[in-house]
């Protein structure tokens, strides 16, 4: 029998977001990246394929990280001694972007110096983050704002404390902005608000609703996602930005990923549990419409790509 | 057309009996309306009224039980596309498939079998096997069922599958699967024993039509296998079986059986079926670095939204405290106790954690409730036994509610009482600088 399968024909759609300027926009990167763009939900091809695939991060460290995991130690070896390395591998092994944490520990000039380093290394476009209190984020992304002018970087991480400092940064000097609340709809709706309202064009702003890693609240973070993006669709233009999410960062940080002994046999092997979790964290946000996920393991990277390659085709 | 509470109440004897385990027939009506339960839990409905609520009181996507010797797994009756729409009620049974011929099978069933995880208190297993007739079925059932009560998806052919289902009499098993070729034979195996069915078709529209044709041979309970090659293939053939079915399309209302064990990345592709709608997943061998990720995946995807995720109340252990380890104490709403269960794991700190029952409420909330307050925290670590545990009696209440502080003091008198920070993330630098 002919099958009429139901469509929902939708009124809006997710903003298109370009992060990196290539030499002819003003920037040096050999490749940008475009997100968004969606006029369905996450890869219903049969009512509209995405226009983009969502794009994979490599987070790494501007010093050597001092309580990741061992095994991502052991992956990223001595790479971790040297950002522009780093990055480097991390492009060689599929990342789309690479995400450059500084720490409270760097002085500006030291940012400064790191953020050109790793540009001048890598041709994918860069996601600087700030340590996370609003003044020394201010201190840092500031001269780092000024010193990549050009180069559509995004600067991170806007909260509601600090988002003011970052946001005139990066209009002032051609970059995005990575806006994040917690795992919840009208807060990540008012922030983007806020952050249009200082005159910040809506097409250099990213959504980052936060998220809980897998067992750790993922639920929370995959709902708000996914009625974001319905929001969106339906032309909510205060939702329409494309979603950052960080499930590396979350998996990494859990228990089940971080330790390797004293926890229960059910577990099952450290390696591959670890792996696991950071990549069914990872997907499991992707199919709830994350468009940048930023990872920390190599081959959590290498099997995310497979899938969104997989999830791209129909 | 599905019918509405009231249209439907006034089908119904109005006599309020109760029997149907609500307390009227009117909100009997409203359970049948939102399709959550079965017209046949009223004893006293009419042909006639039976006759015309067939239609709005069957659910859109059938409710399927496959049965082992009193173990079950049930999928079917959901009512949503989204989970923050209403919930996913039934969790996809997790299948761990097996062969006839293995020579290991009594060793690898039996370590499957055994497997138990715990999971903040609830304590999850794997669902049952799905065996492959590559062999003696009969011979094989008989294996696992000397170690394994749990339900069997039989895969095989018709002649092969006979033989099997003679060595699970009284079970529900779900046969694997009746295609165009083999629709005949299958039905009627399905229909004598009786048994569910896989359904396979290479399209929706050969699928629709495979239901229909082995419905009419009497076999109601049906499982579809959606065939798809990647997982775009298959999120978008699983999607679409998902709308019509919500739309009342009675062809495709039946759950779905997911194979992540074929697909290139086991763990993405059973990632994504546990999201996106499947009913029943197999898995190709039974790994705990796997199976674990994937219980708790199911868990979270599959816990009602509308309701605050609560932890068991209890004492836990972070970091193998010891008796001079001091005692936090939280509530068991799940994000309050990951929080804190989190900051402190990460810590490497040892501490011993009181999670009281606050009904699932975060500590402001709960406090303002009046579900977290001296009475209940004492409560707690009387129950708990708290003071056997620890030779320092050290206790430290979150931030927010320094308040009771005092009454805490009275209720537990040979304690110390202190007051901690008011967030998790704080709660490292705390017990390093503070509870020294």
């Amino acid at each position: 029998m002919p099958l009429e399968i139901p469509k929902d024909k939708w009124p809006g759609s997710v903003r298109t977001v370009t992060l990196g300027a290539a030499a002819a926009e003003g920037g040096t990167r050999t490749k940008t990246v475009t997100i968004g763009g969606q006029t369905a939900m996450p890869y219903l091809h049969f009512e509209a394929s995405p226009p983009h695939p969502p794009a994979v991060a490599v987070e790494i460290k501007s010093r050597p990280p001092e309580d990741w995991s061992p095994l991502l130690l052991e992956a990223w070896g001595e790479l971790v001694n040297d950002p522009a390395a780093w990055a480097k591998k991390a492009e060689e092994i599929g990342a789309d972007l690479i995400v450059l944490a500084l720490t409270l520990a760097d002085r500006p000039e030291e940012a400064v110096n790191v953020v050109q380093s790793v540009l001048r290394a890598t041709g994918v476009p860069l996601i600087v983050w700030g340590p996370g209190q609003a003044e020394k984020d201010n201190e840092l992304l500031v001269p780092v704002a000024e010193a990549a002018k050009g180069e559509r970087l995004v600067l991170g991480i806007c909260e509601d404390k600090n988002y003011r400092t970052i946001v005139a940064a990066a209009m002032a000097n051609g970059h995005l902005v990575q806006a994040r609340t917690p795992m919840d709809v009208n807060l990540s709706k008012q922030l983007n608000i806020l952050i249009s309202d200082m005159g910040m064009p809506k097409d250099r702003i990213i959504m980052d609703p936060t998220t809980g890693a897998l067992g750790y609240g993922i639920e929370y973070g995959y709902s708000v996602m996914e009625r974001l993006r319905l929001a969106a669709l339906q032309g909510d233009a205060m939702t329409q930005s494309p979603m950052i999410v960080t499930p590396g960062f979350e998996a990494w940080k859990t228990k089940e990923a971080k330790v390797g002994s004293g926890v229960p046999e059910a577990w099952g092997d450290w390696k591959e549990r670890s792996v696991n979790w950071e990549t069914i964290t990872a997907i499991t946000l992707l199919e709830s419409g994350a468009d940048i996920v930023v990872l920390r393991y190599p081959e959590s990277v290498a099997r995310v790509k497979q899938a969104i390659q997989e999830l791209m085709t129909a | 057309m599905a019918l509405t509470g009231i249209q439907i109440y006034k089908l119904l004897p109005q006599t309020n009996c109760k029997e149907c385990g609500f307390p009227t027939c009117l909100a009997f009506a409203m359970k049948l309306a939102a399709k959550q339960v079965e017209l046949s839990a009223c004893p006293y409905v009419s042909e006639e009224s039976k006759k015309q609520l067939a239609e709005s009181s069957a659910p859109p996507i059938r409710l399927v039980t496959l049965k082992g010797v009193d173990v079950e797994a049930k999928a079917g009756n959901e009512i949503c596309l989204y989970r923050h729409e209403k919930t996913f009620y039934h969790k996809p049974g997790l299948f761990i498939r097996v062969r006839a011929s293995d020579p290991d099978l009594a060793k690898k069933v039996a370590a499957a079998d055994a497997y138990k995880v715990n999971y903040v208190g609830i304590e999850l297993t794997i669902d049952g096997f799905a065996v492959v007739a590559d062999s003696d079925l009969a011979t094989a059932i008989q294996t696992i069922r000397s170690i394994s009560k749990r339900p069997l998806i039989l895969i095989g052919d018709p002649a092969a599958l006979q033989a099997g289902l003679a060595a699970c009499r009284g079970e529900t098993p779900l046969l694997y699967a009746a295609d165009a070729s083999n629709a005949d034979p299958m039905a009627e195996l399905a229909k004598s024993h009786p048994a569910a069915l896989a359904v396979k078709a290479e399209s929706l529209e050969a699928l629709a039509d495979l239901t229909q044709r082995i419905q009419a041979k009497g076999v109601q309970d049906m499982v579809l296998d959606l065939d798809g090659n990647t997982l775009g293939e298959w999120l978008v053939r699983s999607t679409q079986v998902r709308r019509l079915a919500l739309k009342n399309f009675r062809p495709l209302g039946y759950p779905v059986l997911a194979f992540p064990c074929d697909a290139k990345d086991e763990a993405i592709a059973a990632a994504q079926a546990i999201a996106k709608y499947a009913g029943f997943i197999v898995l190709n061998e039974f790994k705990p670095e796997l199976l674990y990720p994937l219980l708790v995946l199911r868990e979270n995807i599959y816990t009602d939204p509308q309701k605050p995720i609560q932890v068991q109340p209890g004492l836990y252990e972070i970091n193998q405290p010891k008796p001079d380890s001091p005692v936090l104490v939280t509530t068991n709403f799940s994000i309050t106790y990951f929080s804190v269960a989190n900051e402190v794991e990460g810590s490497g700190l040892p501490a011993w954690l009181v999670v009281t029952d606050a009904e699932g409420m975060s500590v402001l909330t709960a406090w303002a409730a009046g579900k977290f307050d001296a009475e209940r925290i004492a409560k707690a670590v009387k129950t708990f036994n708290v003071a056997s545990k620890v030779t320092r009696k050290r206790l430290v209440i979150p931030g927010h509610v320094a308040v009771l502080s005092g009454e805490l003091e009275a209720e537990l008198p040979d304690w110390e009482i202190r007051v901690g920070p008011r967030e998790a993330v704080d709660l490292p630098a705390f017990m390093k600088q503070a509870l020294n």
